[in-house]
């Protein structure tokens, strides 16, 4: 069975300021995208799994994310936490001619 | 990038099978697809109270613990009511059979519904928790109307209904649970009476002394207790119960009888899917059975031997399972339990731990005893370590016995002191003796079990290497004394952890080489610093730190990358839980008007401001404001920032000093304008919030202030240092005493150029004062013994000509999206594209 991958394409990647993350709505659900001052690109689920605290709105860089709410953080690419059982969803996005393509 | 899920079976939906499902989800959430069958038709509930509901005490909705949304909400599939019958190990499938709703879920002949279609459920890894029934000692006529066992939550509806009836009511069985039953059958109205086969009640946690104590205490009460008493026949008349024959030859007349003479490991579905089973389903260290794919938890379970039936073995169980079976920690293993609990008996306390007799003719026995207050307390010692112990009556110490105990350590030569606390009143805990489940990090809610785990088992020998293990430390700091102690007690000594020193963690530089470098390569951006000084390698724990310091170093040319800002710093407000933010307005010196309140007033109707609250530092918080109002609210406002959400000054607060007050000796209310209009928003290593005091009476708090001016007769200000009124109390450090206001702002602004060159990141002034020393930072900042005043002075000075209101950013967003929220991707073009990513 194949399973069949959606891209979406969220805008502009002016939309995100160099080495900060931000919350896209897509199809109801809240994911951050980040954008790293190397370039890299990286999305995960917005929400920390500890209280729910805004990922978008963490400080980021080296391939992690800081809860803004308490510290927690997570690798970007594989979502795992620095906390015992807590993990993110990760997705793959890419910048192609400036726009933010997501996948999902 | 899935792999798809392992499946796991868990046989039992009792305390044991729904903690290992939820020590396992805590671990690794997706890792299997979960199945339970529970024989029961319920969720989990809390086995422990049940005498609680029997005595009416609880409703049975209280005490369950995992309601059937928990396995909704978790993914977890429970078949409730269908009791797992056989492994086909073969196959690789568990097989269960629904049961008749009125059958009893443990029973071995449990009646299951004819011709219902068997749930079949293939696995990859199966773990029974199947637990244990009730023994019910052999005798003529159990079963049946009148005769119950205790054991679930429909056995106490139905002993409490059946009571009803009845107006004398039996229970076989003088151990806890005999109790605990007794005491809830009381509550119905019948006479109740206890018979026990040993000699005295409860024999698995008590000697014979403090068995009667317990026994006297109890037949008090109204129960009577009747020792060495076996029944052999249930005799009936008319089909309802009328006495009980004794083995000794003697009856007693009952209308009720409730069972609960001690439990046996529910085995049989091990037995007949060819595990080993002795008297329990026989386990490895790492909870595995004779199956390597099929585990085992619980009251079930024989380990080493021993059969445990009290909660903490269970939970440990749970855990090691858990760690292996996720990989979380594939070498795991559990390695026995030594048995104590602490638990009240018919409103008793009582503790009881390992022996309760003497075993060898060198052990040292110490007893206590006071009749009249119920009180009895018994310490087996051997080779200086306790082999035993019973606290009835009065269980003050039991935590640090048990602690004691469990770790089979060493005890005070003052023996009393284990029964009494010690007679100084000294602590007799060390924090060697506190209990593994005493909170020693208060915010991170991280117990000594956690820490003392990272210094054994993670080899965390520095207080900060036990910081990144378990959060100890890391709130606000004041528990590090008691994480170095332990490090102490259980790794012998500290290591000075080099980066310890490190001003952020991820340049390795101490502060005062950190400053060096950044002056002489001009570094002004905080990306610049990773590029020249760490390698090029970002580290986003350390961005913050290096930002204020930047800030700190470079006043007005400070390149202001707002990522390398906590979010409080990139939109100038504080986050709150629920991701709104709060507004601080500057009220200088805690001095308002008329008209900034009706502005106030008027911007939390406008935006619909859910609280107002006053702040401690005297002024006012608008709590719960969306990131996109932030700015209109500014505008509106019309007042500077207050700076109530970064590492910087504050506030002033002030008393009513001359104007008004009958007993102000100096214009505190001006000083403390003063003060704010010139060090607002001055960022430095943390907050500092200051006041200032019209007379030593002190009633804007100042003597606890990281800085402070208090009057005092003369026409003089004392400039105090380093007070502290939070998690941490200290009054400040006198500083010196000046004439004039302009004398208070430079030695002011002097002292914090100093602390905001010299301060550890996130370190206080408090914290700051006590590491250099008052008298270090007296000769520096009045004395000028390093000749850097008038530098230091004029470094403030550039720090307050730099200030800019951060809330003008309302006109001119500083960078895309500041106060933009969540962006609705309109989606531009969606691709099937079966995988293949761009």
């Amino acid at each position: 069975m194949s399973t069949s991958t959606q891209t979406i394409n969220l805008g502009s990647l002016e939309a995100i300021a160099l080495g900060q993350g931000r919350c896209f709505i897509v199809g109801g659900e809240e994911i951050a995208v980040f954008r790293q001052r190397d370039g890299q690109l990286f999305a995960t689920q917005n929400r920390c799994p500890h209280k729910q605290g805004p990922l978008s709105e963490g400080v980021a860089g080296g391939g992690k994310v800081i809860c803004p709410l308490h510290s927690h953080k997570f690798d970007l690419v594989t979502g795992a936490g620095s906390e015992h059982g807590e993990c993110v969803k990760s997705f793959r996005v890419s910048a192609v001619n400036g726009e933010i393509l997501l996948q999902l | 990038m899935n792999t798809p899920k392992q499946k796991l079976v868990v046989i039992g939906n009792g305390m044991a099978g729904a903690r290992v499902v939820e020590e396992i989800l805590k671990r690794a959430r997706d890792r299997f697809e979960i199945v339970m069958f529970g024989a029961e038709p319920y969720g989990n509930y809390n086995r422990i109270l049940l005498s609680n509901v029997l005595n009416g005490s609880q409703a049975a909705a209280d005490i369950f613990m995992n309601p059937l949304a928990w396995y909704r909400e978790n993914g977890v599939t429970l078949h409730a009511g269908v009791r797992a019958t056989r492994i086909d190990r073969q196959r690789k499938v568990v097989i269960g059979a629904p049961l008749k709703k009125d059958a009893l879920a443990y029973a071995v002949d449990a009646a299951a519904v004819p011709d219902a279609a068997l749930v079949e459920e293939t696995y990859d890894y199966v773990i029974i928790a199947t637990g244990s029934r009730p023994f019910v000692p052999p005798m003529e006529g159990f079963g049946g109307t009148g005769t119950f066992l205790f054991r679930t939550i429909d056995d106490c509806d139905q002993i409490a209904e059946y009571a009803k009836t009845c107006k004398e009511a039996s229970v076989i069985g003088g151990g806890l649970l005999g109790l605990e039953a007794a005491r809830g059958l009381m509550t119905h109205g019948v006479e109740v009476t206890i018979l026990e086969a040993a000699p005295q009640l409860m024999i698995a946690q008590l000697d014979p002394e403090s068995g009667q104590m317990l026994r006297d205490t109890i037949e008090n009460m109204g129960i009577q207790v009747m020792c060495e008493k076996i029944t052999t026949k249930i005799v009936r008349e008319d089909g309802r119960i009328k006495r009980l024959d004794l083995k000794d030859g003697s009856t007693l007349n009952t209308d009720m009888v409730v069972v609960s003479a001690g439990i046996r490991p529910i085995t049989e579905i091990a037995s007949v899917s060819g595990l080993t089973v002795n008297k329990g389903i026989v386990c490895d260290d790492q909870m595995r059975t004779s199956d390597r794919n099929i585990f085992a938890v619980g009251e079930c379970v024989e380990h080493r031997g021993k059969i445990y039936g009290l909660v903490d073995p269970i939970w440990d169980q749970a855990k090691t399972l858990a760690d292996v079976i996720t990989e979380f920690n594939p070498k795991a293993e559990y390695l026995g339990s030594k048995l104590g609990t602490k638990l009240k008996v018919m409103g008793v306390e009582l503790a009881s731990m390992g022996e309760t007799k003497p075993s060898l003719p060198e052990d040292e026995v110490v007893v206590y005893r006071e009749p009249s207050r119920g009180v009895y307390k018994k310490l087996i010692v051997r080779e200086n370590k306790i082999a035993g112990a019973i606290l009835l009556g009065e269980t003050d110490t039991a935590g640090v016995l048990m602690q004691m105990f469990m770790s089979n350590s060493a005890v005070s030569s003052r023996r009393a002191d284990l029964l009494f606390g010690s007679s100084t009143g000294a602590p007799v805990l060390s924090v060697f003796d506190l209990p593994d489940h005493a909170q020693i990090c208060n915010c991170n809610g991280v117990s000594k079990g956690a820490i003392k785990e990272a210094i054994q088992i993670g080899k965390c020998h520095s207080v900060s290497k036990i910081g990144g293990c378990t959060k100890a430390g890391l709130g606000c700091g004041s528990c590090k004394t008691l994480i170095a102690q332990l490090i102490e007690a259980y790794a012998g000594e500290v290591v000075d952890d080099a980066s310890e020193h490190y001003y952020v963690p991820g340049v390795p530089l101490e502060k005062s080489q950190l400053v060096a470098e950044i002056r002489q390569r001009g570094l002004k951006s905080v990306s610049a610093v990773f590029r020249e000084l760490a390698g090029g390698k970002e580290c986003p724990a350390s961005k913050v730190g290096l930002a204020s310091l930047l800030k700190t170093l470079w006043p007005g040319e400070y390149d202001d990358e707002r990522d390398a800002r906590f979010i409080n710093d990139r939109v100038h407000a504080n986050i709150q839980k629920d991701g709104t933010f709060s507004v601080v307005p500057r009220i200088y010196g805690g001095v308002t008007s008329p008209a900034e309140l009706r502005r106030i007033a008027d911007v939390a109707v406008k935006y619909n401001v859910p609280m107002v609250k006053f702040t401690g530092g005297q002024r006012l918080d608008l709590l719960g404001v969306k990131k996109d109002d932030l700015p209109k609210i500014w505008k509106d406002l019309g007042i500077p920032s207050g700076h109530a959400y970064t590492k910087a000054f504050r506030t002033c607060k002030s008393c009513v000093g001359t104007d008004f007050c009958r007993y102000g000796l100096g214009d505190s209310i001006k000083l403390a304008q003063e003060i704010e209009q010139r060090f607002q928003g001055i960022e430095s290593p943390h907050k500092m919030k200051l006041a200032t005091a019209g007379c030593p009476r002190n009633c804007s708090e100042a003597y606890v202030k990281d800085i402070s001016a208090v009057a005092i007769e003369g026409g003089l200000w004392e400039i105090y240092i380093g007070g502290a009124a939070g998690g941490t109390i200290r009054k400040g450090d006198l500083l010196l005493t000046v004439k004039t206001h302009d004398e208070v702002l430079k030695f002011m602004g002097r002292f914090m150029q100093y602390y905001r060159e010299h301060g550890k990141y996130l370190e206080r002034t408090y914290h700051f004062v006590e590491r250099v020393g008052i008298e270090v930072i007296r000769k520096i900042v009045v004395e000028d013994s390093e000749g850097i005043a008038a530098r230091l002075d004029a470094d403030i000075q550039k720090a307050v000509d730099a200030y800019v209101d951060p809330w003008k950013e309302a006109e001119v967003p500083a960078y895309p999206g500041q106060f933009g929220a969540p962006e609705l991707a309109s989606v531009l073009e969606v691709a099937e594209n079966n995988g293949r990513f761009p």
